[in-house]
């Protein structure tokens, strides 16, 4: 695959614990063209964010091991790269946004010093030049004020605001890749809504390409081109954000989408919550990892392990990894809004928006104020 | 250690559980005015002297009917577990009266307020730090049985038996310790705890926030089972919106120690009339593309202010869009602009 930004193939990332050997990531496969957007959704302890420290190698070692697979970024294969090639790649061609920025930022280290410690280092800039770029980036994600504020340490800052010092941290190198984990997770809603409307911005300004790990489907669904869905350390579903959303097709994207209520819920309807825990990674079942906590299981789900396959009478690039999907499964021609309760229909869906209440009139009112 | 789904058993078993369950329609179980909770901020070592005041919940006022859930929803920061707190007396609430089921609870004191406990029950947000660690299950779901001398010995043992079969855990579970368990396992036990007393009315802070997506259905289903079975009246605070949706009656919107707006579930999500709940409501992702593609989002500037000095005039004012002259001076009353909607905003409506 000629011009793709980022290939990684089998990976595999093992945990060497007392209990045993812990297969957080158990052959992921996945590409990323330059400038697109992906989502990597699943639970947590489903291995999505060992996924993408095992991409900037960062995985803490010892207990974790990359024991197989390859990851090409830009052509080179980061794997295979000594500390000091890795060391000029991270933070600069591929940079990373952390779930929590109270505890990723240095409390010690003023916000100007924790910013231009990488334009100093990767762009070999002079302390003026670098100090001048910080202020740049600071107003670029919208901090107030961002010369005055810019020697102030972490603890004067709010959570919102952190964030964005994490993302002009993330920004500063101009990287080809970021990937944001779980980046408003410990935020409220509204600040979420503004960091997101941020990222969405600045994806689009700097053509940069977006890796966005999250537990939450309706963060992705607005921000992203495609989404892969993990479960126990493997990818079991990918396909386009609309296809997955309008068609899914493995049992557990259908329970994560009907097991948390919507905000546009029509009626009361029962939650189709997912019985059972998801599995031990030290000795995962031997056949489907969902196997145990499917409805729709059948004895081969157990004994074999179904592999990422396309699924028929659905888009190209849609693919599952569960038996039932295969060429003849059962649950090829199911569909899953009838299936699972969910009774609107997709006309019913757009009736409401139309209904929606209009926004405040540019006239009478000032218009709402936005992030950036 | 697989979960077992909650199952219903035999309802003569929780005859004995629920047998004072009284339903009286009509009458608020739970009357909130004025409330006010604010925490002291001190200067000094020896001699403390207040320098001001964190003024968490800042004069609100509400009610809860028997037999409904009201969410109250708001930001962190907002006041809204302070107000569960206060609601209980875990908190001496700094002015306002809580009447709970007619009683003035701030007035009561000791072995009165003791025997009000065992009515009126909370479950907790972090299902780790909520359960001692040094105690078996048994005894931690025992314990109120004993404090409030309702069972003891084997009657005892029997009934906490009883009690995570209703929560949908394997009775025999008794001598394990919480660490055992995963944290929908433990939100269980939680659960369990407080139902132990056969309370009435249960505060429920942010209790499936901690949880995993696919535990959190598990969890909020068995909420809505118990309410059916033993007619319970929940206060459900959350940050969650959708959630909140689903489970309550009724949502009272919070910002910074203020009601913003109180109204049935329907209308408050169909028709906000405050701007920050309209804000609120929009920020909100929907898991559907085609939904969102076409959402129109209201971005909010800005932070929460600090609660210990709060804008003048209408709190909102230093965020809102709509802010005009009067909004920074007046601070704007709780009104019923429509029947059973209740809002604070000097331009209410769309």
């Amino acid at each position: 695959m000629a011009g793709q930004l980022l290939e990684v193939h089998d990976l595999h990332t093992q945990f060497f614990t007392r209990d045993g050997v812990v297969h957080a990531v158990d052959g992921v496969s996945f590409e990323l063209a330059a400038g697109e957007t992906l989502g990597i959704v699943g639970e947590s302890g489903c291995g999505k964010s060992v996924t993408a420290l095992s991409l900037m190698r960062l995985i803490p070692q010892p207990p974790g091991k990359i024991v197989q697979g390859s990851i090409i970024f830009d052509g080179a294969d980061v794997l295979k790269m000594d500390d000091d090639e890795v060391r000029g790649i991270r933070g600069n061609n591929i940079a990373m946004i952390f779930q929590d920025p109270m505890t990723s930022l240095n409390p010690v280290l003023t916000i100007s010093r924790q910013i231009t410690e990488a334009l100093e280092l990767h762009l070999k800039m002079d302390k003026a030049e670098a100090r001048k770029r910080t202020v740049e980036l600071l107003d670029l994600v919208g901090i107030p004020s961002a010369k005055k504020r810019m020697d102030d340490y972490p603890h004067q800052f709010s959570g919102g605001m952190r964030q964005r010092v994490m993302i002009a941290m993330a920004l500063s190198c101009n990287p080809k890749l970021i990937l944001a984990d779980e980046p408003t997770t410990a935020l409220d809603v509204t600040i979420q809504a503004q960091i997101l409307e941020l990222l969405k911005g600045l994806a689009k300004e700097f053509r940069t390409a977006f890796i966005l790990i999250t537990h939450d489907l309706g963060v992705v669904a607005g921000m992203t081109q495609r989404i892969h869905v993990m479960y126990a350390g493997k990818i079991v579903e990918k396909a386009d954000t609309g296809e997955l959303f309008a068609n899914p097709k493995m049992p557990y994207t259908w329970g994560l989408l009907r097991s948390i209520p919507r905000l546009d819920e029509r009626r009361k309807s029962k939650l189709l919550p997912i019985e059972g825990l998801p599995p031990d990674l030290i000795a995962p079942p031997p056949g489907c990892r969902f196997e145990p906590r499917c409805q729709y299981r059948r004895d081969i789900c157990r004994e074999k392990e179904p592999a990422l396959e396309h699924i028929p009478n659905a888009k190209p690039d849609h693919e599952a990894r569960c038996w039932g999907t295969q060429q003849g499964g059962w649950l090829v021609d199911i569909d899953w809004r009838k299936e699972v309760g969910d009774t609107r229909i997709i006309e019913e869906i757009k009736q409401e928006v139309a209904q929606l209440p209009p926004e405040p009139k540019a006239g009478d009112v000032p218009p709402p104020p936005t992030a950036l | 250690m697989a979960v077992t789904t909650p199952t219903k058993p035999a309802d003569p078993d929780y005859v004995r559980l629920r047998s004072t369950a009284t339903v009286d329609s009509g009458k608020n179980l739970l009357d909130v005015k004025a409330l006010k909770m604010h925490f002291p901020l001190t200067q000094g070592i020896i001699f403390q002297r207040q320098v001001g005041a964190v003024r968490a919940v800042d004069g609100i006022d509400f009610f809860v009917e028997k037999g409904e859930t009201l969410g109250l929803v708001g930001e962190s920061g907002c006041g809204k577990s302070t107000t569960g707190r206060a609601i209980l007396q875990l908190y001496k609430p700094t002015a306002g009266a809580v009447l709970f089921d007619g009683v003035e609870l701030t007035k009561l004191g000791g072995e009165a307020m003791r025997k009000m406990r065992r009515r009126m029950q909370m479950i907790f947000q972090d299902p780790y730090a909520s359960l001692n660690p040094r105690m078996t299950v048994g005894n931690i779901i025992g314990e109120p049985l004993e404090v409030h001398d309702l069972a003891r010995g084997k009657e005892k043992t029997e009934r906490v038996q009883e009690l995570l079969r209703v929560v949908g855990l394997n009775p025999y579970f008794t001598n394990r310790y919480p660490h055992e368990f995963s944290g929908g396992q433990r939100q269980r036990i939680g659960i369990a705890r407080a139902l132990a007393v056969e309370p009435e009315f249960i505060v429920c802070d942010e209790p499936i926030s901690a949880l995993d997506v696919s535990i959190q259905a598990q969890v909020i289903n068995l909420l809505e089972e118990l309410q059916d079975r033993f007619k319970l009246t929940y206060l459900f605070i959350a940050h969650d919106l959708s959630v909140v949706r689903h489970i309550s009656d009724r949502v009272a919107v919070m910002y910074l120690g203020k009601i913003v707006e109180l109204a049935d579930r329907v209308d408050l999500y169909e028709r906000p009339l405050h701007p920050y709940s309209q804000a609120l409501l929009s920020a909100v992702p929907i898991p559907d593309p085609a939904v969102e593609s076409k959402r129109k989002r209201i971005i909010l500037t800005g932070d929460v202010p600090s609660p210990v000095n709060p804008p003048s005039g209408c709190r909102f004012h230093t965020r809102c869009w709509k802010a005009q002259q009067i909004c920074s001076e007046v601070d704007p009353e709780f009104i019923e602009h429509e029947p059973r909607h209740w809002a604070a905003c000097h331009f209410p409506g769309a």
